[in-house]
């Protein structure tokens, strides 16, 4: 146990300050983020849905709870069920075969909900598109209130995407 | 050549890749007394699809490559077109289990079947219909919403377990995690699995439909597509395939900043597993420490390649991209320091009584099951077998620049968790020396040359990415456009052994062993 809290000692704190959102200043995503958590109930709560990715974009969203990001000290927190979340967080494209199990977690997400479309294929479909074995981006199957595009999105553009997505619902 | 003294003459395809030699079969009979030959020399089934060459040949096409010790052998067989009748093949499944999901997957795409009895669709789910082919020429593609099909729901013939006290817990598709979706139907009494049975094909997205008419560089975008994870390994395959029939090679500079990035890769994955699988064992320790240090690599692929995963940086012909002296010791400065960082990590999970317990004689796997499934790469090596593709072994050399480094394999007999992770942790040393030596040898020059496609040509590329071998399969059209590509994913072999591994153990170790394969379903599922 020594050796283990000796190496917890020696790596220190690596979180790195919250992003400024595009062209906003840092005071303003501080407050921001207070307010997020106050409508919240101080907490976001996110369900992560692959409905198709190349699994990219998963990897830079695992990546958002790594030390640097830190997204779950912030108040915000993946979860593994949609009845506990307040955000679908969806990568495409949304393949025919996970159309109707996207569709069921979106109902099975209590409202008020957000949907998040991530990455160049969730958006639009991108170099998969629409075809006899995908439905393109996300907005083709659940209603969409945000886009983060990318391939994949870094980890500092999913984080200002889903700031912004709290945001827009205010 | 001809090998195991089977009448089927092969031609070794040209170039520096992985040694490839291609055949073709005479009839259904000698494609299984060639299949049976390899089997009795302890051969594998590396890949098998089918193509629709009607348009240029008046014929169906079915692809199987075995492996040898020697390399790679590429075996067509013609298939007549009969009217609507599917052309019809020798189930292989007998001899290599591994073909069953495969020669499902080539009937689901082009319409070709076996002689055997489980013709269970795989990875048509109900988005189109049976009698419809989306990989024949003639399959109308229409833009919009999909061909114009109803995705109809559909019912998957499970096998069934029963007597008392033996019940069903479905997982899936979507998991409880940020993973990649696919369903588990696991048959247990109390906690014991008795049976662990697989539906994939969710991640399906008509991938290799994408390729038909493509030119090569949007194909090298969408082969970095088809396994985010891998995105080097397949770029690299398919690089090499386009290239071996071209009939050209890229510069040594070329190979070897490839070799530099798909080391890059293997550390980048190693890292993020040996994380996760510690937090699988409930030691949030382990997955916080890696998931810094795996951080700190990618964000200096991102400095160095301008991508965090490298993602369009290897392409047919060379690189898209040359790299500079300063960066070459940023990777040899970062090398010692992420190689102190593992070293001290490994020391802790050594010595932590708790998460060996966990580690030791969960999901295993035996050399002898790992031979009989044509396991690859790391899943097999951690059963004892020495399978590398990057490493010389008896009778094989492996491709420039692997060949002068000098890599050594590393294996682990025991085929549990435990050994998928120390075959981690020293693949991880491993690289660390590799990356070490290329950026001090790295040789000057050119980074790329120009393709000029042959019309006909065809080629295929074997690259041992972090899972094991990936390999594309390209055909060009007399056009010069793609008219065919297959990419294959280790994990369509892997897949099958993680049915066994489960066997002896109990429901809550199952997120452990699964993690400690870490498979592709977005490779297999295409």
């Amino acid at each position: 146990m020594i050796p283990l809290l000796r190496h917890i000692f020696r790596t220190g704190i690596l979180t790195e300050p919250t992003p400024l959102p595009e062209g906003g200043p840092q005071r303003e995503i501080d407050r921001l983020h207070d307010e997020i958590l106050h409508i919240l109930g101080r907490a976001l709560t996110i369900r992560e849905v692959d409905a198709g990715s190349c699994n990219g974009c998963e990897l830079e969203i695992q990546a958002l709870n790594n030390p640097y990001y830190n997204l779950e000290g912030r108040g915000i927190k993946f979860v593994a069920s949609p009845r506990h979340a307040d955000m679908l967080l969806v990568t495409g494209p949304v393949t025919k075969n996970m159309e109707n199990a996207l569709r069921i977690a979106y109902d099975c997400t209590p409202d008020p909900k957000l949907v998040v479309a991530v990455g160049d294929c969730g958006c639009n479909g991108g170099v998969f598109g629409e075809s006899y074995a995908s439905c393109g981006g996300v907005e083709n199957v659940v209603g969409v209130d945000l886009r983060i595009p990318g391939c994949p999105p870094t980890p500092l553009a999913l984080m200002q995407g889903i700031l912004a997505a709290v945001r827009s619902r205010e | 050549m001809i090998f195991h003294a089977e009448p089927i003459e092969f031609a070794r395809q040209p170039g520096s890749g992985a040694p490839v030699w291609s055949g073709r079969a005479a009839d259904g009979e000698d494609l299984l007394r060639f299949a049976i030959s390899v089997h009795r020399h302890q051969g594998r089934l590396a890949a098998l699809w089918g193509s629709d060459d009607r348009p240029s040949h008046g014929v169906y096409r079915l692809h199987c490559v075995f492996a040898l010790d020697e390399g790679w052998l590429q075996l067509g067989l013609d298939l007549a077109a009969s009217g609507d009748q599917c052309p019809v093949y020798p189930d292989l499944s007998g001899i290599f289990p591994a073909a069953n999901r495969m020669q499902r997957a080539t009937r689901d795409l082009v319409g070709i079947t076996t002689d055997g009895s489980d013709h269970r669709p795989w990875l048509r789910h109900g988005a189109w219909p049976a009698d419809w082919y989306p990989l024949r020429h003639d399959a109308v593609h229409q833009a919009g919403m999909g061909a114009g099909f109803e995705n109809l729901p559909s019912d998957y013939d499970f096998v069934q377990v029963g007597g008392e006290g033996a019940h069903e817990i479905p997982v899936g598709p979507i998991h409880a995690g940020i993973i990649e979706p696919g369903h588990f139907r696991f048959s247990v009494i109390g906690e014991r699995v008795l049976r662990l049975e697989q539906r994939l094909g969710y991640l399906h997205k008509g991938v290799e439909k994408l390729f038909v008419g493509a030119d090569v560089p949007q194909g090298a975008r969408l082969v970095g597509r088809v396994s985010g994870d891998s995105t080097c390994a397949y770029a690299w395959a398919y690089a090499e395939a386009v290239e071996a029939a071209c009939r050209i090679e890229a510069p040594p500079r070329a190979l070897m900043l490839r070799a530099l990035m798909l080391e890059r890769e293997r550390v980048a994955n190693h890292l993020g597993d040996l994380g996760a699988i510690g937090n699988d064992a409930a030691f949030a320790f382990g997955l916080t420490q890696f998931m810094r240090l795996k951080e700190a690599w990618l964000r200096l692929n991102h400095q160095v390649f301008g991508h965090r995963f490298m993602m369009d940086r290897i392409m047919p012909g060379g690189v898209a991209m040359d790299i500079e002296a300063a960066a070459l010791a940023a990777i040899v400065e970062q090398c010692g320091v992420i190689g102190s960082e593992v070293k001290r990590l490994r020391t802790l999970y050594d010595a932590h009584a708790g998460l060996q317990d966990r580690f030791a004689t969960t999901g295993a796997i035996d050399a002898t099951l790992a031979q009989e499934l044509s396991l690859t790469g790391l899943a097999a090596r951690c059963t004892g077998i020495l399978l590398d593709g990057r490493a010389h072994r008896q009778g094989y050399t492996p491709p420039a620049p692997y060949a002068k480094l000098g890599v050594r394999p590393v294996t682990d007999e025991r085929g549990d968790v435990a050994a998928r992770v120390a075959v981690r942790f020293d693949e991880i040393f491993e690289s660390l020396r590799l990356l070490r030596e290329m950026a001090v040898g790295m040789p000057s020059g050119d980074t790329r040359f120009e393709i000029a496609p042959i019309g006909g040509a065809s080629g295929l590329g074997v690259i041992e990415g972090w899972r094991g071998e990936v390999l594309v399969g390209v055909q060009f059209g007399e056009d010069g456009k793609l008219a065919r590509v297959h990419p294959h994913d280790p994990s369509w072999q892997i897949w099958p052994a993680l049915e066994h591994a489960v066997m002896k153990d109990i429901v809550p170790d199952f997120p452990l062993i699964n993690k400690s394969f870490n498979l592709s379903y977005s490779g297999a599922d295409l």
